[in-house]
């Protein structure tokens, strides 16, 4: 075991220390605070909550989240439900085109999407053929395109959870019901939907904790902008830390944004351990 | 649960199981849920369409169109050590090593966690479960201060380290339930043979985990492979970045660019990634895209 931990002690355990102590600090990576590091206390905490820069980043990546959660639940649900009973060639056609959106490198997410919402791209000239003006996506709407892009992404990892949770719900069940003279919907709202609720929410920690770390495909897209109107937390983060070089600053939105997955990622484990103990 | 109320009889109307297209009622939803998934499938499918259509189009712009006259010329333009080779060879390098590392040091963690009693196991084990959770980028920073305060900027093998570490929870996880798998019985065979615990690993459990590792070890290239922020954070020298980084430092933000080339090296690019998928998920029978997205 000697080898996982020195790893998971040097490169995960250490720089989350390092986290803690150096956002109690004005470490710098020029200027003169680079050469005198000192104990600041609370003053970089202190700085976040007064930072309103800070607070549209909280926002953002809230609304980030909200969207790309409930994005990708439904259209992965959705996908999952429609797939079930069809025919192979079906299911495998369309889960080959989702499932692609999902394998794609995010920096190539990030430029095809760019493409695709750009004055100039497809989107633009699809509206243009119905006699819809074209307009800059990326500028008019920032934040609405990258959480697109992020469902497009990822709906193929709950479209697949789903599918997995659906095999196993009983067809019994829903045949009674059906004889019982429920609607296609009463089946899925009170007979499907209570069955799947491991696995929605084992589903929804997921897609949160993978979620509220997205850099690549915002950065690529937007950069951030236009402004900071499409700055979360992560690019924030970055901004400070690796842009403007204040890294006292920078690691506590970092200690910001790991206590936030931390809380999740204990949730997420107590949920699975109380499942392996019943 | 309210139940609806039960219809009892209806005699005009047997319920049978059925083929489903035995009604017309039943035959026009089928119709309509299959117009559906054609219109989710071509909504996912239409940002795709840019990137293969302005890869063989000699004068591609932002906009999806089919080519007038297809060509390789964009291939044969980015198709120099300098643009996709030499990061192309650098994300081998470092991915390569990484799914190395992490599925032989997950072996090393993962059997004594499946086979014996050890005072801390549970704990470990949810240990490493939470670091799975935890996000990578926001470990960047620090990992960042780290590698300058220990001079480890810009170097591959630190990055490969890194990498290694960070698929490794994962890596653990998943390996343990491999090993989980191998019925115990026949390593206490061998025991009872004479055979050391260290032969039995090597002789048995090795060849038996062989496809578990190899799903560990190209589940970490896919993921290392498409990782973005972590190289563009360690590595500054152009000649040192893998192609995740170098596609996107080479075609600027979008200054001078040559549609068709960009288009030419994402794909080139993204080809071994979903090749490697393929072979996995066909090896796993669909297992493997459960554990899948937990890193980006």
């Amino acid at each position: 075991m000697a080898p996982a931990l020195f790893l998971l002690l040097a490169f995960f355990a250490g720089p989350i220390l390092w986290t803690v102590w150096a956002s109690f600090t004005n470490e710098a990576l020029t200027g003169a605070q680079a050469a005198d590091t000192r104990f600041v206390g609370l003053d970089n905490f202190e700085r976040l909550l007064r930072d309103p820069g800070f607070r549209a980043a909280t926002l953002l990546t809230a609304l980030f989240l909200l969207g790309s959660i409930l994005g990708q639940t439904v259209l992965g649900l959705a996908l999952a439900l429609l797939l079930r009973n069809r025919h192979g060639a079906v299911r495998g056609a369309v889960g080959t085109v989702v499932v692609g959106a999902w394998v794609v490198p995010e920096v190539v997410a990030g430029f095809v999407w760019y493409a695709f919402l750009e004055r100039e791209g497809t989107l633009n000239a699809l509206l243009g053929s119905v006699g819809i003006g074209a307009q800059n996506w990326l500028f008019t709407a920032p934040l609405l395109a990258v959480v697109l892009a992020n469902v497009w992404k990822g709906t193929a990892f709950s479209m697949m959870t789903y599918g997995a949770g659906l095999s196993e719900v009983p067809r019994d069940l829903e045949e009674a019901a059906r004889v019982d003279g429920a609607s296609g919907p009463q089946v899925l709202w009170y007979v499907v939907l209570p069955l799947l609720r491991r696995t929605i929410a084992t589903t929804l920690l997921l897609i949160t904790l993978q979620t509220v770390q997205v850099f690549t495909l915002v950065y690529v897209m937007t950069a951030g902008g236009p402004g900071s109107r499409s700055t979360t937390l992560p690019l924030l983060m970055y901004r400070e830390a690796l842009s403007l070089g204040d890294l006292g600053y920078g690691t506590a939105i970092a200690l910001a944004l790991l206590v936030v997955a931390g809380l999740f990622s204990v949730v997420y484990v107590r949920m699975l351990s109380r499942e392996e103990q019943a | 649960m309210t139940a609806p109320r039960p219809r009892p009889g209806a005699p005009g109307r047997p319920r049978r199981r059925v083929a489903p297209v035995a009604s017309p009622g039943r035959a026009a939803g089928a119709v309509l849920v299959h117009l559906i998934l054609a219109v989710l499938a071509l909504l996912f499918l239409l940002p795709l369409l840019w990137m293969l259509f302005a890869s063989v189009d000699g004068e591609a712009t932002l906009r999806a169109g089919l080519p007038g006259v297809p060509t390789l010329d964009n291939f044969r333009a980015v198709l120099t050590p300098e643009i996709v080779y030499r990061p192309l060879w650098n994300s081998v390098l470092t991915c390569g090593g990484a799914a190395v590392i992490t599925a032989f040091c997950s072996v090393l963690a993962a059997y004594p966690l499946s086979r014996y009693t050890l005072r801390f196991k549970r704990p470990f084990l949810y240990t490493v479960l939470f670091a799975t959770g935890l996000p990578i980028t926001a470990i960047m920073v620090p990992v960042y201060g780290l590698f300058v305060n220990a001079g480890l900027l810009n170097s591959l093998p630190a990055t490969t380290l890194f990498l290694a570490a960070s698929t490794l929870p994962f890596g653990i996880w998943l390996t343990k339930n491999f090993i989980d798998g191998i019925p115990i019985a026949l390593e206490e065979a061998a025991w009872v043979d004479g055979a050391s615990t260290w032969q039995s690993i090597r002789y048995l459990v090795a060849p038996l985990l062989a496809p578990g590792l190899a799903v560990v070890g190209i589940f970490t290239l896919v993921s290392t492979w498409g990782n973005f922020f972590v190289p563009f954070i360690l590595l500054t020298s152009p000649d040192k970045m893998p192609a995740a980084v170098r596609v996107f430092t080479f075609f600027g933000q979008y200054g001078s660019v040559r549609y068709g080339e960009l288009a030419a090296y994402s794909l080139l690019y993204t080809l071994p990634v979903v090749a490697l998928y393929v072979a996995v998920s066909r090896a796993m029978g669909g297992r493997f895209a459960l554990g899948g997205a937990m890193k980006g």
